[in-house]
C-alpha cells in the first residue's frame, strides 16, 4: 500500500484492522495493530513524505500472526539507539513513537541510515496456539 | 484554528470533543488534541474529550500516550456534568 497522504494512513489502518480480524485477533489486538500501522504510516508521511506499508499473514506450524513492513526512501535515522530510547518521553528522543510501537508488538526490527531510507518490520502473533 | 476562532466568537466556556467515532488514537492524534486543548485554554475555555472507546484507551496506555491537560469523560452527559461541577466550584 502506498503511503503518501493522510488518507493513505486511514486506509492502511482500516486494511490492517480487517486483516487482523480475519486472522482471528481480538478487537483489542486489532486496535493495537491498527494503531501500530497508524504510527508507522504517520512517520512515513511526516518525515519521508512517501513510502509504503505491506501487510502479510504469517503461518507457522502452531501459530498465526501478522507481519507489517513500513519502508521509505526518506532521510533515514542517524542514531537508531536514540530513536528507540524509552525515557520519559513516550515519543522517544526523536519523536518517532518507535518505543511505543515496540511495546505494542512481539517482534520489532529496524534498518535505517542517513540517506538510505528506513525499513521497520514488526510482527504480532496471535496468542492462541493452534492444534497440530 | 477554526475551532479556536469559534470559541472566541461565541465566547464559549468549554468545548466538548466527541471521539466516539475514532477507532484509533495514535500519538499524532493525541498530540493534536492536547494542542487544541492548549489553544482553547489560552482563550480561557476548557476542553473535555468524550467517547474514547475501551480498546482505544487500552492501546493509548500501551503506547504510553497521555492526554495531559485535557479533561476526559465517558460521554456527552458525563462531560457536561464534569463541566457543570468545574464551573460551580469556580463560581
Amino acid at each position: 500500500m502506498p503511503i503518501n497522504s493522510d488518507q493513505d494512513i486511514v486506509l492502511a489502518r482500516h486494511k490492517g484492522r480487517v486483516l487482523a480480524t480475519e486472522i482471528g485477533f481480538s478487537a483489542v489486538d486489532a486496535t493495537l495493530i491498527a494503531t501500530t500501522i497508524s504510527e508507522l504510516a504517520r512517520n512515513i508521511v511526516s518525515y519521508a513524505k512517501k513510502g509504503e506499508i505491506t501487510l502479510q499473514t504469517l503461518r507457522q506450524s502452531r501459530r498465526k500472526g501478522i507481519l507489517i513492513v513500513a519502508s521509505d526512501n526518506g532521510p533515514g535515522i542517524r542514531d537508531i539507539r536514540l530513536a528507540l530510547r524509552d525515557g520519559f518521553s513516550t515519543s522517544g528522543s526523536l519523536g518517532l513513537g518507535l518505543p511505543g510501537v515496540r511495546r505494542l508488538v512481539d517482534e520489532f526490527q529496524i534498518a535505517s541510515s542517513p540517506g538510505q531510507g528506513t525499513v521497520v518490520k514488526v510482527t504480532k502473533w496471535h496468542p492462541d496456539l493452534q492444534e497440530e | 484554528m477554526a475551532l479556536v476562532q469559534r470559541v472566541v466568537r461565541f465566547r464559549s466556556r468549554a468545548v466538548i470533543v466527541d471521539v466516539t467515532a475514532m477507532d484509533v488514537l495514535d500519538s499524532f492524534a493525541s498530540r493534536t488534541l492536547r494542542e487544541i486543548a492548549l489553544m482553547i485554554r489560552l482563550r480561557g475555555a476548557e476542553t473535555v474529550i468524550v467517547g474514547i472507546q475501551p480498546e482505544v484507551a487500552f492501546a493509548m496506555v500501551q503506547l504510553g500516550l497521555t492526554l495531559e491537560g485535557v479533561g476526559t469523560a465517558l460521554d456527552l452527559e458525563e462531560g457536561l456534568a464534569y463541566l457543570n461541577q468545574k464551573f460551580k466550584n469556580i463560581n
